[in-house]
């Protein structure tokens, strides 16, 4: 790092991100809009009296913040996007955005995904109505500090198709990007959304987007996350849902990469027959820190939900699963499922798991179950006396234990592309 | 040609093995009778490679390569195959993601070319027919949710897919119907040859009437302490372990 990109580096911690905001708000898109430029004033504030959380905040017991609150971070440069290397396309349909903002050059035409920075006049009442600021910092910094995002609104039963939305951090200096993407499902509207996160270079870096996820009555989004940032990144993400009468939020997070990540979903089932699908799996290698934090509101009655969440530790790696199920008084007749498995390959990593259920009805079927294990020596055994080696072994039986977490993605195009980021990490921590 | 010398192994501190003598040549197929808890599943698991057995003694050789030296996996390349009393399940893997892997692994430390998907699901399909397994068990994980009569038909299955030198079957006809039995005697019948040899666990005399052994040893107490041709299974099945003792 050179003395110059250090100089222009903010100070560190909470104080360096509030002048920040002072410096750009000016120029921030929307800022001319006075009920936008009441929310970000009013999440700065929200922030400013917050600060970033500690590990005596009990939600963020187990997940210190120190990479971020201890380093200074600065401003994305103007890009200059010919050179960068993407990944393979995994729908064929993308969108690209590079550090937080949308990139028409590397974007596929034909695509229902518009450039939020461009469409702000439209979305007083729309943007902004899920994600809450009180509470959640990050929250309330990517509410004041961004400049773009996806927006994605589709009509009552349209079918928007495959879409991979890709976002790019250029890690060659310590940037931050805190995009804010926005999607509407119409009713009987249809999704797949294959959301990627990718860093390359080797900075330090912040990715922090928040999700608006809005599905009306019978309309149904696959919500396929896949976090792939380089390896000194932070990646810290909340997505909020709403899931009206009927709707289905069907998700799937997979955390591969990052120094520190820590995604965040918060899903409200509010209309009768709304579903949640909450899976994911987490592949943690030395020096990783993974966090899955879920929230989940049952509103309303005959609502299912299911959870399974598997990681897997190599070397000294930590892994957080914290899952909360609370069913309102009004949700009679709920099926929640939750169930979060880890596999631990070395004495060095750590895993902690916080199920928590609070539940106010009494018509009631709700189980979960935990489970901390290490590669079963007698299934190891069995393979190698097939003649299997014993690496290709373990390989095969790491696979098989987030086959149940990966089966929960139906949709084709969106489970290849998570087969094939199991397959990347495994062969980066064989051996 | 197995070759076992004066092999002792003991668990946890305990000597299960007490002198192992043993010798299998080449082309011929033995039986070991012996009572519960006498050591034969701890011995197919020593000449096998699993782990949290301590050897404190003696030697184990096929075809002069010492066994006890190599890993599992150098050990099934060199033709040795357990068919386990208790196959494991393996949810989540695939039987025929694990056949052709265990099977592509020996071709290639062999130096055979492997096999792509549809060579392996032909000659899979073929064998699977001989042993009347249906096809979807190729679907299913390994041994997952397998009657125990269909464990012990997959573990046979892996055998004639696998063709070893020398084939450890510890109790595979436990848990067989009757046609079931003769299904899978027919299964290991087809491989005798020269080229083939077998140690045959079993209880039950009736197994060796359809796979007629060229020598049955008694195990007890750790000690192989009887040897005789096919009749002394019937004898034994006469007249049970205590007579051996007296002899
Ligand atoms: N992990 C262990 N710890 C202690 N003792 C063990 C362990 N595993 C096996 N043994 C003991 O070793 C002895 C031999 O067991 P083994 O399974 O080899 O018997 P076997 O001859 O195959 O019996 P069976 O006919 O019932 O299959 C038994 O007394 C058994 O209890
Ligand atoms: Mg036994």
């Amino acid at each position: 790092m050179n003395a110059s990109v250090e100089n222009s580096l903010s100070e560190a911690g909470a104080a360096g991100f509030l002048h920040r905001y002072e410096g750009l708000r000016a120029r921030l898109p929307g800022i001319g809009l006075p009920w936008l430029a009441a929310l970000r004033d009013g999440a700065a504030e929200a922030f400013r009296a917050q600060g970033f959380p500690t590990r005596r905040v009990e939600a963020w017991k187990y997940t210190d913040l120190a990479p971020l609150t201890q380093a200074g971070f600065g401003e994305p440069l103007t890009p200059v996007e010919s050179a960068l290397p993407l990944p393979r396309h995994a729908a064929p349909k993308r969108v690209v955005f590079v550090d937080g903002r949308f990139s028409p050059e590397l974007s596929d035409t034909d695509v229902p995904v518009r450039s939020l920075a461009r469409h702000l006049p439209e979305l007083e009442g729309r943007l902004g109505t899920l994600a809450r600021v009180d509470d959640l910092p990050l929250v309330a910094l990517n509410t004041a500090l961004f400049e773009d995002g996806a927006l994605i609104e589709l009509a009552p039963g349209e079918d928007g198709g495959v879409i991979e939305l890709l976002s790019v951090t250029r890690a060659d200096r310590p940037v931050t990007s805190h995009p804010r993407h926005l999607v509407r499902l119409g009713e009987g509207a249809k999704l797949v959304l294959i959301e990627r996160s990718w860093g390359h270079g080797e900075s330090r870096y912040l990715h922090s987007p928040v999700f608006e996820v809005e599905v009306a009555e019978g309309a149904h989004i696959t919500h396929a996350r896949i976090q792939q940032e380089a390896r000194a990144g932070l990646h810290l993400s909340t997505v909020f849902a709403r899931v009206a009468a009927g709707g289905t939020y069907d998700s799937f997070l997979l955390h591969a990469g990052a120094r520190l990540s820590r995604s965040e979903a918060h899903v409200a089932l509010v209309g009768p027959k709304a579903a949640a699908h909450l899976n994911g799996a987490q592949l943690l290698g030395d020096g990783q820190h993974g966090d899955c934090t879920t929230f989940l509101d049952h509103a309303a009655p005959d609502c299912p939900s299911r959870q399974t969440v598997k990681t897997v530790l190599a070397g000294r790696s930590r892994g957080v699963f914290q899952g909360k199920i609370h069913v309102h008084q009004v949700a009679q007749r709920t099926d929640g499922y939750q169930m979060n498995q880890a596999l631990l390959l070395s004495d060095q990593a750590e895993i902690d798991s916080k199920p928590q259920l609070e539940i106010y009805a009494d018509d009631v079927k709700c189980s979960h179950g935990a489970t901390v294990g290490e590669l079963d020596e007698d299934q190891l055994f069995y393979l190698r006396a097939r003649g299997i080696p014993a690496a290709v072994a373990r390989s095969m039986l790491i696979e098989a234990f987030l086959q149940e977490a990966i089966d929960g993605v139906t949709e084709e195009s969106a489970q290849a592309a998570l087969s094939e980021a199991v397959a990347g990490w495994w062969e980066r921590n064989a051996a | 040609m197995l070759k076992i010398e004066g092999l002792t192994a003991e668990i946890e501190g305990k000597e299960i093995l007490k002198g192992i003598d043993l010798e299998v040549p080449q082309g011929e197929v033995h039986a070991i009778m012996g009572p519960n808890g006498s050591g034969k599943s701890t011995l197919s698991y020593v000449l096998a490679g699993r782990e949290g057995y301590e050897i404190t003694g003696g030697t184990a050789t096929f075809n002069g390569q010492d066994l006890l030296a190599m890993e599992p996996e150098e050990r099934a390349a060199t033709g040795l195959f357990l068919a386990f009393q208790y196959p494991v399940e393996l949810p989540g893997v695939g039987n025929a993601n694990f056949l052709r892997t265990a099977l592509n692994a020996q071709r290639r430390t062999k130096g055979e070319p492997e096999l792509d998907a549809m060579q392996f699901l032909k000659t899979a399909r073929a064998r699977m027919k001989e042993l009347s397994m249906p096809e979807d068990m190729l679907k299913r994980g390994v041994n997952v949710g397998f009657s125990g009569g269909e464990k012990k038909r997959n573990e046979v299955l892996q055998m004639a897919l696998l063709q070893p030198k020398i084939a450890i079957l510890d109790e595979t006809d436990s848990g067989l119907d009757i046609d079931a039995l003769k299904i899978v005697a027919d299964g290991v019948n087809a491989m005798r040859g020269p080229e083939f040899s077998a140690l045959v666990i079993t209880h039950y005399q009736r197994l060796l009437d359809y796979i007629v052994p060229d020598k049955v040893h008694v195990l007890m107490g750790g000690r192989i302490v009887q040897t005789g041709g096919p009749e002394l299974a019937h004898q034994l099945e006469a007249s049970g372990y205590g007579s051996v003792q007296a002899a």
